[in-house]
């Protein structure tokens, strides 16, 4: 049937096929398939459209080749994503991470032009800042400098940080995912919760897990869970110092995503993705 | 050579792969520009004297599932965020969209192995170690992927498979 070979040659296989379309096969055995192709014609059909898709994804994407090069993706095959003055406009998907892609490269034109420009809160807001903000900002601003010891449990240990992480808070927490947004992870630390903040006499620990871009911004996001139950709020902004942060409140857990050094709007598409994800 | 110019020259291909993968052209280089952002993070992963084209597409691969998992995870209604949106390719013949719609409704994992083999001549030990699964796999991946793409284009119906002749 396959060409009358009756030595000890392995059997045709649909791998063999494969391997013939794509001119994988070893020379020795190209014959056998296509003596075998000879006498199953609907095989050949079947290869012969293989090597047609082949062809014809080529035919349809090759184009692409020649298309000229933005340059966003030539600064970013440079290492210097981020080194413009202005962000690149940069069409993405989901819609909130267009925005947070801007985030890590936000840093320059964040500190020189948004809030140095604006220093002024409204006198209503300021000292309004409730605890929530108040301590992720302090938090913040102990933790995200240091150089060697930033978190307790790195990121290579994910899965160990968040379940003692949620063993010590008494729920379930999660460190969401902001690669989208240009920052990864780095690790996570346990924290004392807010003294009687909520009443309570012995609160809960809180987390708090850091996250870093590229260009060694950091942000962290503040995890408490000894929070009175709100049902859920809105966003709300709140700057303690040179710490911005964007917190909200989901039943009783609460969040604050803080940063020093990218401005509010790129801030918000941080804190908007880590939202997304924690209230799905 | 310098990597950086090394990788600048792959990015045309990589952009090739990705508009294949995804479909839709912005999509596909936000996907090229994720990757080529990560590959600069995870540099000291690479082993220089390695094949840097197989590492980039390692990478894209990584990033590329992630999105899906994410997307996946957190927003399950959104399939179209998930998947691949319609093409549109403007001025392709019918077959020619044809083929990018049957494409896009092969699954991610099969639509991959069709693409490194076809677009970028990987063999299947490249693409075994790009995408990190044993070559039987990237096989029958392969396999099902034509198949099903050949039904796809054509209305065949799902052939039987060789398995062993003689």
């Amino acid at each position: 049937m396959s060409g009358g070979d009756d030595k000890a040659v392995p059997p045709l296989t649909e791998a063999d096929l494969l391997a013939y379309v794509d001119g994988q096969l070893p020379e020795a055995r190209r014959g056998e398939v296509e003596a075998y192709l000879a006498a199953h014609s609907e095989e050949a059909e079947r290869i012969a459209a293989w090597r047609h898709q082949n062809q014809e994804l080529r035919a349809l994407y090759d184009g692409v080749l020649d298309e000229p090069l933005p340059e966003r993706l030539r600064e970013a095959a440079e290492g210097r994503a981020g080194e413009s003055a202005a962000p690149l406009v940069r069409p993405r998907w989901p819609s909130y991470a267009r925005a947070a892609g801007y985030a890590c490269a936000g840093l320059a034109v964040g500190v020189l032009a948004g809030w140095q420009l604006q220093p002024a809160h409204t006198p209503a807001a300021l000292g309004a800042a409730p605890g929530l903000a108040r301590s992720a900002a302090v938090a913040h601003a102990t933790y995200s400098p240091e150089v060697r010891h930033p978190v307790e449990v790195g990121a290579d240990q994910e899965a160990h940080l968040v379940a003692w992480l949620s063993k010590r808070l008494g729920a379930q927490v999660r460190a969401p995912r902001l690669e989208a947004a240009g920052y990864s992870l780095v690790g996570g630390r346990l924290l004392p919760g807010e003294a009687g903040a909520e009443g309570s006499p012995t609160p809960p620990p809180v987390a708090q897990f850091m996250y870093q871009c590229k260009a060694g911004t950091r942000v962290t996001l503040y995890v408490s869970t000894g929070v009175a139950d709100q049902g859920e709020t809105a966003f709300r902004y709140e700057r303690e110092g040179n710490v911005g942060v964007f917190y909200w409140i989901d039943r009783t857990q609460g969040y604050a995503m803080s940063s020093a050094d990218i401005d509010k709007d790129a801030l918000l598409s941080v804190a908007t993705a880590a939202y997304k994800q924690l209230n799905p | 050579m310098d990597e950086r110019h090394r990788i600048v020259e792959l990015i045309p291909r990589l952009r090739r792969y990705a508009r294949a993968l995804v479909g839709d052209r912005a999509r596909a280089d936000d996907l090229v520009q994720d990757t080529l952002e990560r590959a600069w993070l995870k540099f000291h992963l690479w082993r220089p004297g390695s094949d840097l084209r197989a590492w980039l597409f390692t990478v894209m691969h990584n990033v590329h599932v992630n999105q899906i998992r994410a997307a996946r995870e957190h927003y399950p209604l959104d399939d179209e965020a998930a998947e691949m949106g319609v093409p549109a390719q403007q001025g392709a013949s019918i077959e020619m969209r044809d083929l990018e719609r049957s494409l896009a409704l092969l699954p991610a994992e099969q639509r991959e192995i069709v693409l490194l083999v076809a677009l970028e001549d990987m063999s299947y030990a490249e693409v075994a170690q790009t995408l990190g699964i044993p070559i039987g796999t990237v096989m029958s991946r392969l396999s099902r992927g034509r198949e099903k793409l050949r039904a796809l284009m054509h209305g065949a119906p799902a052939s039987v498979r060789l398995q062993v002749v003689k």
